[in-house]
């Protein structure tokens, strides 16, 4: 058991815990924030993404000691009223279907949109093909990608 | 012009009339008719029911479970045009599971087939009472009264009224016998693409799924399972694991053994820490080659007739020209985004079940079953799935969890881990093929014999009888014969999205493909000119998606294949447009759908729907493959059973027949075309006939 703090949401943690713990668990279990979910626990599907300093991680095979030190942001941490132009984009673009990897689609695609502005179709395929989705919602994650960084 | 409707007496049941709770009407869904009165009073509980408050929300509970394809939105956009709701106030929840009324599945693409008139009718009796309120609130003539967003309007006095105010006066009307449903030309909310009611919570991480829910004091538990199917604990030492900090309790269960504890983590650290010896059983050495070479041996065998029209066999004899083809398709699995889960508790004679579920008529049968308790002792709450593509029609999943919660005592949920849930699936079962056909002189096909063979199972039916499947042979043929042989495979299968569809349709299109270039005939014009009389509507489909896609006008380097199916009494036909370069890779560049499913409630819906069908079946087209060596399933993960990727996907157009028809499936329709509509483009773009399944890239090589 170890002591490890980190910044999760702009909220300061401390906690004492296993530090092989992956993140994904310590944010889902001890912190009860359920909106990244898990999905593969092999970093094969991006379902657990959030976001580290900025950067894109999976949670689902991050020992939570990495991350000590650093600010942690989940879905519920992007925005306080659905303001990000990512999530307009994806309500206007109607993307989810049943929405279980949306969350971790969103935060992939929001570190791609800090990066680049406007990013091409091919920048979109290259970052999102780390993301899978079951239902089918790619042309329409493409679109709302677009129509957000029309908006930023 | 407006369309009479009578109500029978107990359909709909003013639930509320006490003042200040506003009107609240109740029914079930399907409706049933020989409820009475008295029945109705005593102890009826409905599974739908909307109701208006008095500040004029209306919130409307559904009985059909959320898993993408959109019906908590679809359904009460229904209810809210006949209402004349205002849709911003339209509000939707989960309802409950009433074993009263036996099962409450989503599936076969049935939710709004089967609720459109029921509930058009409940919003027009809402209607009514509340246009009758206003009209006696004003003393005025109902008929020169009517209602329009979420309002009573009076036009010759220029009054109006909001229904929020009139709800305490409609709750104290009788509900009418009679009432009036709109002229479809007056639509105003059916027809238009609404905004999914729950997106909101889709992107912010506030949506509830099946894994997301929680219970004060439950612990999580994941499941050591036996790798061979039919397996069971010969002995367990759990000594490793109880010693993992956080780890509460190893139990045996039916399905293998627990190990439960604080938080999933520690869990699944328990589990690592176990150690199982198992009774592999009979199953041991099972591969996916004993499983081909079964069903190959089987289709030499006369099967089961499932169609005979003239004398194929003859007719065949006869032909000009033969062909004769073997088709194979795998096994797949469901592969949903959120695994398998349930959370149940059990205490004071009761047992409560929360679960991600297709069908909580299953889960609270399978909750009799294990704890003994009565019907009414057990209750089933229907959370969000994450996917469902029918593996959360069954119950192995639930009893996991009421197994656990009956044996501990203490509130749990059990959580699949990604490999359990591709290795312990319920398959789209895997099938063989032998086809047969025969053309005259002039190119025209005079004989057609396909043996069917597969693995004995309920989903796996390609009679025409069967409810789920489609058309089996929708071209005019004179001599058909279809026959089936089923062998025990040991493999656990269930029905996938579209069911026995995916397999016929494959076969098929793909068939009558060969037979098309066998006759130095486009393969469009082929199919239009045989196409029966008696399915005018396929050819509706096949038409529209020609014309969309530019049958025939095709870019340089890239190639069109066509293929079209009817199921779950829609139609669809689709034309891929790929290109495959000397290495054997495949570009799908283009997928044009066109649908006919009748009346379209949610255009965008449909779109939608069509998408991700397409999408699920060229995953399985080009990726998907459950095998087995050493009896055990050989993929883990999606590095193994791989999914479509956003650098795979095609442009999807999804084009709707305008249709007065009811409404019918469109969540399965679009998947059985998918994979013969690119296999037919890879065969005009490379000569090389698919005839098993995934495509293997390594046959498309050139040079």
């Amino acid at each position: 058991m170890a002591q490890i703090a980190f910044t999760i949401n702009g909220q300061p943690k401390s906690l004492e815990l296993d530090p092989a713990t992956r993140l994904l668990w310590v944010i889902r279990d001890t912190l009860g924030l359920t909106g990244t979910k898990y999905s593969c626990g092999m970093s094969l599907c991006g379902s657990c993404t959030v976001h580290k300093d900025g950067e894109a991680i999976r949670s689902c095979t991050t020992p939570v000691s990495a991350v000590a030190g650093s600010e942690i942001t989940t879905i519920e941490g992007l925005s306080a009223d659905l303001s990000h132009p990512l999530q307009r984009a994806w309500i206007e673009e109607e993307v989810s279907q049943c929405g279980y990897c949306q969350p971790g689609q969103i935060m992939i695609a929001a570190a791609l949109l800090a990066k680049k502005r406007r990013p091409s179709d091919r920048d979109i395929d290259t970052t999102m093909s780390r993301a899978l989705c079951r239902c089918g919602t790619y042309q329409r994650i493409r679109r709302a990608i677009h129509r957000a960084a029309r908006e930023v | 012009m407006t369309a009479k409707t009578t109500i029978s007496r107990g359909d709909f049941l003013k639930v509320s009339t006490a003042a200040g709770t506003g009107l609240a009407l109740a029914f079930h869904l399907p409706l049933l008719d020989k409820l009475t009165a008295a029945q109705a009073l005593d102890g009826f509980e409905p599974n739908v029911w909307v109701s208006i408050d008095t500040s004029g929300t209306v919130a409307i509970t559904m009985h059909r479970s959320e898993l993408g394809q959109k019906v908590w939105t679809t359904l009460p956009m229904i209810l809210a045009e006949e209402l004349e709701a205002d849709w911003s106030r339209v509000q939707v929840k989960q309802g409950h599971f009433n074993p009263a009324y036996g099962g409450q599945s989503t599936g076969g693409s049935a939710s709004v087939r089967t609720s459109y008139d029921k509930l058009r009718r409940a919003g027009a009796t809402a209607r009514e009472m509340l246009i009758t309120a206003a009209a006696q609130t004003w003393d005025v003539d109902r008929s020169s009264c009517r209602a329009e967003n979420g309002a009573v309007i009076h036009d010759p006095t220029n009054r109006k009224l909001s229904y929020g105010e009139l709800v305490e006066t409609a709750a104290r009307l009788p509900v009418p016998e009679e009432v009036s449903l709109k002229d479809p030309k007056d639509f105003k909310i059916i027809g238009k693409s609404m905004k999914s009611l729950n997106a909101a919570s889709m992107v912010d991480g506030s949506a509830l799924f099946g894994t997301d829910f929680k219970l004060p004091g439950m612990l999580t538990a994941v499941v050591f399972r036996c790798p061979v199917f039919g397996g069971k604990v010969a002995s367990y030492d759990d000594s490793g694991a109880r010693a993992v900090p956080g780890v509460r309790h190893v139990t045996q269960i039916s399905s293998g053994v627990a190990v439960v504890a604080d938080d999933t983590w520690s869990a699944l650290q328990g589990r690592e820490a176990l150690k199982v010896t198992w009774d592999e059983g009979p199953n041991a050495s099972l591969s996916s080659e004993d499983i081909s070479r079964t069903l190959a041996d089987a289709a030499q065998s006369e099967g089961t007739a499932q169609r005979e029209e003239g004398d194929a066999q003859a007719a065949l004899d006869g032909a000009a020209k033969k062909l004769d083809a073997v088709y194979e398709v795998p096994y797949l699995d469901h592969a949903t985004m959120e695994p398998l889960n349930c959370t149940a508790r059990m205490g004071n004679g009761s047992c409560e079940i929360w679960v991600s579920t297709q069908n909580p008529g299953e889960a609270h049968e399978a909750a009799m079953e294990i704890t003994g308790l009565s019907a009414e002792a057990i209750k089933v709450h229907t959370l969000l799935s994450g996917g469902g593509f029918g593996r959360r029609l069954a119950d192995d999943f639930v009893r996991d969890a009421v197994e656990v919660a009956k044996v501990l005592d203490v509130p749990v949920k059990v959580i699949r881990t990604r490999d359990e849930n591709i290795q312990h699936g319920l398959y789209r079962p895997a099938s063989y093929h032998h086809i047969q056909g025969g053309l005259d002189r002039k190119g025209q096909p005079v004989a057609w014999i396909h043996h069917v063979s597969g693995p004995a199972d309920s989903s796996f039916s390609v009679s025409a009888d069967s409810p789920n499947y489609g058309i089996d042979m929708a071209y005019a043929i004179p001599n058909v014969y279809v026959d089936m042989t089923t062998s025990d495979i040991p493999v656990p299968t269930g029905p996938w999205r579209s069911v026995a569809n995916t397999q016929i349709a494959f076969v098929n299109e793909s068939f009558i493909d060969e037979l098309a270039h066998a006759a130095g005939k486009d393969p469009y014009e082929f199919r239009r000119t045989l196409i029966k009389e008696a399915h005018p509507r396929l050819l509706g489909v096949l038409d529209l998606a020609a014309e969309k896609a530019g049958w025939g006008k095709r870019r340089r380097g890239r190639y069109q294949g066509i293929a079209v199916h009817g199921c779950f009494r829609s139609y669809a036909a689709l034309v891929a447009e790929v290109s495959v370069n000397r290495r054997g890779e495949i570009k799908v560049h283009k997928m044009v759908c066109a649908i006919d499913c009748g009346t379209v409630i949610n255009p965008d819906g449909v779109k939608s729907q069509v998408e991700g069908g397409i999408v699920l079946a060229l995953t399985a087209a080009l990726h998907g493959a459950i095998t087995l060596k050493n009896g055990r399933v050989q993929q883990s993960n999606f590095h193994n059973y791989k999914l479509l990727t956003m650098r795979e996907m095609p442009v999807v157009e999804a084009h709707i027949l305008p249709s007065n028809e009811p409404p019918t499936g469109v969540g399965e329709p679009p998947v059985p075309p998918t994979p013969p509509a690119l296999t037919n483009a890879i065969f005009a773009a490379t000569g090389k006939r698919i005839r098993r399944l995934p495509v293997d890239t390594g046959e498309l090589k050139r040079g």
